[in-house]
Protein backbone atom coordinates (compact mmCIF):
# COMPACT_ATOMS: atom_id res chain seq x y z
CA UNK A 1 0.00 0.00 0.00
CA UNK A 2 2.71 2.50 1.00
CA UNK A 3 4.71 1.43 -2.03
CA UNK A 4 1.83 2.20 -4.31
CA UNK A 5 1.28 5.58 -2.69
CA UNK A 6 4.94 6.47 -3.05
CA UNK A 7 5.07 5.44 -6.68
CA UNK A 8 1.92 7.38 -7.48
CA UNK A 9 3.37 10.47 -5.82
CA UNK A 10 6.54 10.08 -7.89
CA UNK A 11 4.49 9.54 -11.03
CA UNK A 12 2.45 12.69 -10.37
CA UNK A 13 5.62 14.69 -9.98
CA UNK A 14 7.04 13.27 -13.19
CA UNK A 15 3.85 13.92 -15.14
CA UNK A 16 3.78 17.56 -14.09
CA UNK A 17 7.52 18.13 -14.31
CA UNK A 18 8.17 16.56 -17.70
CA UNK A 19 5.01 18.10 -19.11
CA UNK A 20 6.10 21.49 -17.84
CA UNK A 21 9.51 21.12 -19.52
CA UNK A 22 7.89 20.42 -22.86
CA UNK A 23 5.28 23.13 -22.58
CA UNK A 24 7.81 25.73 -21.46
CA UNK A 25 10.23 24.94 -24.28
CA UNK A 26 7.35 25.12 -26.74
CA UNK A 27 6.01 28.42 -25.41
CA UNK A 28 9.53 29.84 -25.24
CA UNK A 29 10.35 28.92 -28.82
CA UNK A 30 7.07 30.25 -30.10
CA UNK A 31 7.23 33.46 -28.09
CA UNK A 32 10.76 34.09 -29.28
CA UNK A 33 9.81 33.54 -32.89
CA UNK A 34 6.79 35.81 -32.48
CA UNK A 35 8.90 38.64 -31.11
CA UNK A 36 11.45 38.09 -33.85
CA UNK A 37 8.82 38.07 -36.56
CA UNK A 38 7.06 41.16 -35.27
CA UNK A 39 10.37 42.99 -35.04
CA UNK A 40 10.94 42.24 -38.70
CA UNK A 41 7.43 43.05 -39.81
CA UNK A 42 5.55 45.06 -37.18
CA UNK A 43 2.52 45.41 -39.45
CA UNK A 44 1.84 41.70 -39.09
CA UNK A 45 1.78 41.86 -35.30
CA UNK A 46 -2.00 41.78 -34.71
CA UNK A 47 -2.56 38.95 -37.12
CA UNK A 48 0.28 36.94 -35.63
CA UNK A 49 -0.85 37.62 -32.10
CA UNK A 50 -4.18 35.85 -32.61
CA UNK A 51 -2.39 32.87 -34.06
CA UNK A 52 0.17 32.90 -31.25
CA UNK A 53 -2.51 32.78 -28.59
CA UNK A 54 -4.26 29.97 -30.41
CA UNK A 55 -1.06 27.98 -30.54
CA UNK A 56 -0.22 28.86 -26.94
CA UNK A 57 -3.50 27.28 -25.95
CA UNK A 58 -2.73 24.21 -28.04
CA UNK A 59 0.75 23.85 -26.51
CA UNK A 60 -0.56 24.44 -23.02
CA UNK A 61 -3.36 21.95 -23.38
CA UNK A 62 -1.31 18.75 -23.26
CA UNK A 63 0.50 20.00 -20.18
CA UNK A 64 -2.68 21.04 -18.42
CA UNK A 65 -4.33 17.72 -19.21
CA UNK A 66 -1.29 16.13 -17.56
CA UNK A 67 -1.65 18.37 -14.52
CA UNK A 68 -5.30 17.42 -14.24
CA UNK A 69 -4.51 13.73 -14.39
CA UNK A 70 -1.65 14.08 -11.89
CA UNK A 71 -3.90 15.99 -9.51
CA UNK A 72 -6.52 13.31 -9.80
CA UNK A 73 -3.90 10.67 -9.00
CA UNK A 74 -2.80 12.66 -5.99
CA UNK A 75 -6.20 13.33 -4.46
CA UNK A 76 -8.66 10.80 -5.76
CA UNK A 77 -6.20 7.98 -6.23
CA UNK A 78 -7.72 5.27 -8.42
CA UNK A 79 -4.86 2.83 -7.68
CA UNK A 80 -5.53 2.61 -3.97
CA UNK A 81 -8.88 1.04 -3.23
CA UNK A 82 -10.50 2.98 -0.43
CA UNK A 83 -12.64 0.77 1.79
CA UNK B 1 -22.48 20.27 11.73
CA UNK B 2 -20.14 22.17 14.04
CA UNK B 3 -19.45 19.20 16.28
CA UNK B 4 -18.55 16.92 13.37
CA UNK B 5 -14.99 16.73 12.17
CA UNK B 6 -14.60 18.21 8.70
CA UNK B 7 -13.75 16.01 5.73
CA UNK B 8 -10.12 15.20 5.06
CA UNK B 9 -8.42 16.77 2.04
CA UNK B 10 -8.92 13.64 -0.02
CA UNK B 11 -12.57 13.30 0.99
CA UNK B 12 -13.20 16.94 0.16
CA UNK B 13 -11.75 16.56 -3.34
CA UNK B 14 -13.55 13.29 -4.01
CA UNK B 15 -16.81 14.81 -2.82
CA UNK B 16 -16.37 17.74 -5.16
CA UNK B 17 -15.45 15.51 -8.08
CA UNK B 18 -18.59 13.41 -7.82
CA UNK B 19 -21.43 14.27 -10.14
CA UNK B 20 -25.03 14.53 -9.15
CA UNK B 21 -26.28 11.69 -11.33
CA UNK B 22 -29.34 9.57 -11.66
CA UNK B 23 -27.94 6.77 -9.46
CA UNK B 24 -27.33 9.09 -6.53
CA UNK B 25 -23.82 7.73 -5.94
CA UNK B 26 -20.45 7.95 -7.64
CA UNK B 27 -20.32 6.34 -11.07
CA UNK B 28 -18.73 2.91 -10.78
CA UNK B 29 -17.82 1.93 -14.32
CA UNK B 30 -15.80 4.13 -16.59
CA UNK B 31 -18.32 3.82 -19.39
CA UNK B 32 -21.94 3.56 -18.36
CA UNK B 33 -24.59 4.86 -20.69
CA UNK B 34 -27.35 4.37 -18.14
CA UNK B 35 -26.07 7.18 -15.93
CA UNK B 36 -26.98 10.80 -16.54
CA UNK B 37 -25.04 13.57 -14.85
CA UNK B 38 -27.92 15.82 -13.87
CA UNK B 39 -25.73 18.70 -12.75
CA UNK B 40 -23.84 18.92 -16.04
CA UNK B 41 -27.09 18.66 -17.97
CA UNK B 42 -28.75 21.34 -15.86
CA UNK B 43 -25.92 23.87 -16.07
CA UNK B 44 -25.08 23.30 -19.72
CA UNK B 45 -28.68 23.51 -20.90
CA UNK B 46 -29.33 26.45 -18.59
CA UNK B 47 -26.32 28.34 -19.87
CA UNK B 48 -27.20 27.40 -23.45
CA UNK B 49 -30.64 28.94 -23.02
CA UNK B 50 -29.02 31.97 -21.40
CA UNK B 51 -26.71 32.34 -24.43
CA UNK B 52 -29.63 32.20 -26.80
CA UNK B 53 -31.56 34.69 -24.70
CA UNK B 54 -28.59 37.06 -24.48
CA UNK B 55 -27.91 37.08 -28.22
CA UNK B 56 -31.63 37.29 -28.98
CA UNK B 57 -31.93 40.35 -26.76
CA UNK B 58 -28.96 41.92 -28.50
CA UNK B 59 -30.46 41.27 -31.93
CA UNK B 60 -33.88 42.56 -30.88
CA UNK B 61 -32.68 45.81 -29.45
CA UNK B 62 -30.11 46.47 -32.17
CA UNK B 63 -30.29 49.96 -33.61
CA UNK B 64 -28.52 51.41 -36.59
CA UNK B 65 -27.85 54.53 -34.55
CA UNK B 66 -25.26 54.88 -31.82
CA UNK B 67 -25.02 51.45 -30.21
CA UNK B 68 -25.08 50.96 -26.47
CA UNK B 69 -22.27 49.18 -24.67
CA UNK B 70 -23.93 45.79 -24.78
CA UNK B 71 -24.74 46.04 -28.46
CA UNK B 72 -21.21 47.21 -29.22
CA UNK B 73 -19.75 44.25 -27.33
CA UNK B 74 -21.96 41.77 -29.18
CA UNK B 75 -21.14 43.46 -32.49
CA UNK B 76 -17.39 43.17 -31.83
CA UNK B 77 -17.89 39.52 -30.96
CA UNK B 78 -19.97 38.75 -34.04
CA UNK B 79 -17.53 40.57 -36.27
CA UNK B 80 -14.57 38.71 -34.78
CA UNK B 81 -16.21 35.32 -35.34
CA UNK B 82 -17.37 36.30 -38.80
CA UNK B 83 -13.85 37.40 -39.77
CA UNK B 84 -12.35 34.16 -38.53
CA UNK B 85 -14.98 32.18 -40.41
CA UNK B 86 -14.27 34.14 -43.59
CA UNK B 87 -10.59 33.33 -43.34
CA UNK B 88 -11.16 29.60 -42.98
CA UNK B 89 -14.34 28.68 -44.83
CA UNK B 90 -14.47 30.09 -48.31
CA UNK B 91 -17.89 28.82 -49.36
CA UNK B 92 -20.40 31.54 -48.61
CA UNK B 93 -23.39 29.25 -48.42
CA UNK B 94 -21.85 27.11 -45.67
CA UNK B 95 -20.69 30.16 -43.82
CA UNK B 96 -24.27 31.24 -43.34
CA UNK B 97 -24.73 28.20 -41.09
CA UNK B 98 -21.22 27.71 -39.76
CA UNK B 99 -20.45 31.26 -38.60
CA UNK B 100 -23.49 31.43 -36.25
CA UNK B 101 -22.61 27.93 -35.09
CA UNK B 102 -19.10 29.08 -34.22
CA UNK B 103 -20.51 32.11 -32.40
CA UNK B 104 -22.86 29.93 -30.36
CA UNK B 105 -20.06 27.50 -29.56
CA UNK B 106 -17.80 30.33 -28.45
CA UNK B 107 -20.30 32.10 -26.20
CA UNK B 108 -21.72 28.88 -24.81
CA UNK B 109 -18.36 27.35 -23.94
CA UNK B 110 -17.13 30.64 -22.56
CA UNK B 111 -20.10 30.81 -20.20
CA UNK B 112 -19.73 27.16 -19.19
CA UNK B 113 -16.04 27.72 -18.48
CA UNK B 114 -16.83 30.90 -16.59
CA UNK B 115 -18.71 28.83 -14.00
CA UNK B 116 -15.20 27.96 -12.80
CA UNK B 117 -14.76 31.52 -11.57
CA UNK B 118 -17.57 31.19 -9.03
CA UNK B 119 -16.29 30.23 -5.58
CA UNK B 120 -15.83 26.44 -5.57
CA UNK B 121 -18.08 25.86 -2.59
CA UNK B 122 -20.82 28.38 -3.33
CA UNK B 123 -23.26 26.36 -5.43
CA UNK B 124 -22.43 22.95 -3.86
CA UNK B 125 -23.14 24.43 -0.40
CA UNK B 126 -26.45 25.88 -1.55
CA UNK B 127 -27.37 22.54 -3.06
CA UNK B 128 -26.31 20.79 0.17
CA UNK B 129 -28.62 23.07 2.14
CA UNK B 130 -31.52 22.45 -0.24
CA UNK B 131 -30.88 18.71 -0.28
CA UNK B 132 -30.61 18.63 3.50
CA UNK B 133 -33.78 20.66 3.91
CA UNK B 134 -35.58 18.22 1.61
CA UNK B 135 -34.66 15.42 3.99
CA UNK B 136 -31.61 13.99 2.21
CA UNK B 137 -28.22 13.24 3.67
CA UNK B 138 -26.07 16.31 2.98
CA UNK B 139 -22.99 14.08 2.67
CA UNK B 140 -24.47 12.67 -0.51
CA UNK B 141 -25.44 16.05 -1.95
CA UNK B 142 -23.04 16.02 -4.88
CA UNK B 143 -22.76 18.92 -7.25
CA UNK B 144 -20.29 19.97 -9.92
CA UNK B 145 -20.91 23.35 -11.42
CA UNK B 146 -18.51 23.40 -14.38
CA UNK B 147 -20.14 21.45 -17.22
CA UNK B 148 -16.98 21.58 -19.37
CA UNK B 149 -15.00 19.85 -16.60
CA UNK B 150 -17.19 16.83 -17.39
CA UNK B 151 -15.74 14.67 -20.15
CA UNK B 152 -19.24 13.72 -21.32
CA UNK B 153 -20.09 17.31 -22.18
CA UNK B 154 -16.86 18.13 -24.02
CA UNK B 155 -16.83 14.88 -25.96
CA UNK B 156 -20.50 15.44 -26.74
CA UNK B 157 -19.62 18.83 -28.21
CA UNK B 158 -16.71 17.45 -30.22
CA UNK B 159 -18.80 14.57 -31.55
CA UNK B 160 -21.39 17.13 -32.58
CA UNK B 161 -18.66 18.90 -34.56
CA UNK B 162 -17.63 15.56 -36.08
CA UNK B 163 -21.19 14.91 -37.25
CA UNK B 164 -21.34 18.35 -38.87
CA UNK B 165 -17.99 17.63 -40.56
CA UNK B 166 -19.33 14.36 -41.95
CA UNK B 167 -22.47 16.13 -43.14
CA UNK B 168 -20.42 18.74 -45.00
CA UNK B 169 -18.15 16.07 -46.41
CA UNK B 170 -21.18 14.37 -47.96
CA UNK B 171 -22.80 17.64 -48.96
CA UNK B 172 -19.79 19.17 -50.71
CA UNK B 173 -18.24 16.10 -52.31
CA UNK B 174 -21.32 13.96 -52.73
CA UNK B 175 -21.55 10.60 -51.03
CA UNK B 176 -19.62 8.86 -53.80
CA UNK B 177 -16.95 11.51 -53.89
CA UNK B 178 -16.48 11.32 -50.17
CA UNK B 179 -16.20 7.53 -50.15
CA UNK B 180 -13.71 7.84 -53.00
CA UNK B 181 -11.70 10.29 -50.95
CA UNK B 182 -11.82 8.05 -47.89
CA UNK B 183 -10.12 5.31 -49.88
CA UNK B 184 -7.77 7.37 -52.04
CA UNK B 185 -6.39 10.10 -49.76
CA UNK B 186 -3.75 10.70 -48.39
CA UNK B 187 -1.48 8.22 -50.23
CA UNK B 188 -2.95 7.73 -53.67
CA UNK B 189 -5.46 5.88 -55.81
CA UNK B 190 -3.74 2.54 -56.07
CA UNK B 191 -6.17 -0.24 -54.99
CA UNK B 192 -3.50 -1.81 -52.80
CA UNK B 193 -3.26 1.42 -50.83
CA UNK B 194 -7.02 1.66 -50.25
CA UNK B 195 -7.12 -0.11 -46.85
CA UNK B 196 -4.17 1.95 -45.56
CA UNK B 197 -5.78 5.16 -46.74
CA UNK B 198 -9.06 4.22 -45.13
CA UNK B 199 -7.33 3.39 -41.86
CA UNK B 200 -5.48 6.70 -41.88
CA UNK B 201 -8.72 8.59 -42.49
CA UNK B 202 -10.48 6.82 -39.63
CA UNK B 203 -7.53 7.51 -37.31
CA UNK B 204 -7.56 11.14 -38.38
CA UNK B 205 -11.26 11.57 -37.62
CA UNK B 206 -10.96 9.79 -34.27
CA UNK B 207 -7.84 11.72 -33.20
CA UNK B 208 -9.38 15.04 -34.21
CA UNK B 209 -12.58 14.42 -32.30
CA UNK B 210 -10.97 13.02 -29.15
CA UNK B 211 -8.25 15.64 -28.87
CA UNK B 212 -10.84 18.34 -29.54
CA UNK B 213 -12.91 17.25 -26.56
CA UNK B 214 -10.06 16.20 -24.29
CA UNK B 215 -8.26 19.53 -24.65
CA UNK B 216 -11.17 21.52 -23.27
CA UNK B 217 -11.89 18.92 -20.60
CA UNK B 218 -8.28 18.70 -19.44
CA UNK B 219 -7.88 22.43 -19.09
CA UNK B 220 -11.11 22.91 -17.20
CA UNK B 221 -10.61 19.86 -15.00
CA UNK B 222 -7.10 20.89 -14.02
CA UNK B 223 -8.29 24.43 -13.37
CA UNK B 224 -11.16 23.22 -11.19
CA UNK B 225 -8.81 20.99 -9.20
CA UNK B 226 -6.36 23.80 -8.58
CA UNK B 227 -9.23 25.96 -7.31
CA UNK B 228 -10.16 23.13 -4.94
CA UNK B 229 -6.58 22.85 -3.70
CA UNK B 230 -6.52 26.59 -3.06
CA UNK B 231 -9.80 26.26 -1.17
CA UNK B 232 -8.23 23.44 0.87
CA UNK B 233 -5.31 25.68 1.72
CA UNK B 234 -7.79 28.22 3.07
CA UNK B 235 -9.55 25.42 4.94
CA UNK B 236 -6.28 24.37 6.57
CA UNK B 237 -6.19 27.84 8.11
CA UNK B 238 -8.68 26.72 10.76
CA UNK B 239 -6.60 23.66 11.63
CA UNK B 240 -3.26 25.45 11.58
CA UNK B 241 -1.86 26.89 14.80
CA UNK B 242 0.44 29.80 15.55
CA UNK B 243 1.92 31.65 12.61
CA UNK B 244 0.94 29.03 9.99
CA UNK B 245 -2.74 29.97 10.28
CA UNK B 246 -2.57 33.58 9.07
CA UNK B 247 0.11 32.64 6.54
CA UNK B 248 -2.17 30.00 5.04
CA UNK B 249 -4.97 32.54 4.86
CA UNK B 250 -2.76 35.05 3.06
CA UNK B 251 -1.55 32.27 0.77
CA UNK B 252 -5.13 31.29 0.04
CA UNK B 253 -6.14 34.82 -0.93
CA UNK B 254 -2.99 35.40 -2.98
CA UNK B 255 -3.04 32.08 -4.80
CA UNK B 256 -6.78 32.31 -5.38
CA UNK B 257 -6.49 35.79 -6.86
CA UNK B 258 -3.57 34.91 -9.12
CA UNK B 259 -5.10 31.69 -10.35
CA UNK B 260 -8.49 33.30 -10.94
CA UNK B 261 -6.91 36.07 -13.02
CA UNK B 262 -4.86 33.55 -14.99
CA UNK B 263 -7.98 31.46 -15.42
CA UNK B 264 -9.84 34.34 -17.07
CA UNK B 265 -7.23 34.03 -19.83
CA UNK B 266 -7.53 30.25 -19.96
CA UNK B 267 -11.31 30.09 -20.19
CA UNK B 268 -11.41 32.66 -22.98
CA UNK B 269 -8.53 31.02 -24.81
CA UNK B 270 -10.04 27.55 -24.58
CA UNK B 271 -13.43 28.75 -25.79
CA UNK B 272 -11.66 30.53 -28.66
CA UNK B 273 -9.58 27.46 -29.52
CA UNK B 274 -12.62 25.23 -29.49
CA UNK B 275 -14.37 27.64 -31.85
CA UNK B 276 -11.33 27.96 -34.13
CA UNK B 277 -10.87 24.21 -34.33
CA UNK B 278 -14.55 23.78 -35.08
CA UNK B 279 -14.09 26.16 -38.00
CA UNK B 280 -10.85 24.49 -39.11
CA UNK B 281 -12.35 20.99 -39.06
CA UNK B 282 -15.44 22.09 -40.97
CA UNK B 283 -13.15 23.96 -43.36
CA UNK B 284 -11.21 20.74 -43.93
CA UNK B 285 -14.43 19.02 -44.86
CA UNK B 286 -14.75 21.53 -47.69
CA UNK B 287 -11.35 20.82 -49.17
CA UNK B 288 -10.95 17.98 -51.58
CA UNK B 289 -7.64 16.24 -51.92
Amino acid sequence: MENVLGFVALASGLIIGLGAIGACIGIGLMGGKFIEASARQPELMNELQTKMFLLAGLIDAAFLIGVGIAMMFAFANPFVLTP
Amino acid sequence: MATEAGPTASEYIVHHLTHLNTTGAAQKNIVDFGVFNLDSLFYSVGLGLFTVFLLYRAAQKATSGVPGRFQAAVEILVEMVSNQAKGIIHREESRRFVAPLALTVFVWIFLMNAMDLLPVDLLPRIWEAIYGAAGGDPHHAYQRVVPTADLNVTLGLSIGVLLICLWYNVKIKGFGGWVHELFSAPFGKHPLLAPINFLMQIIEFAAKTISHGMRLFGNMYAGELVFMLIALMGGAWVAGSGISGPLLWIGHVLAGTIWAIFHILIITLQAFIFMMLTLVYIGQAHESH
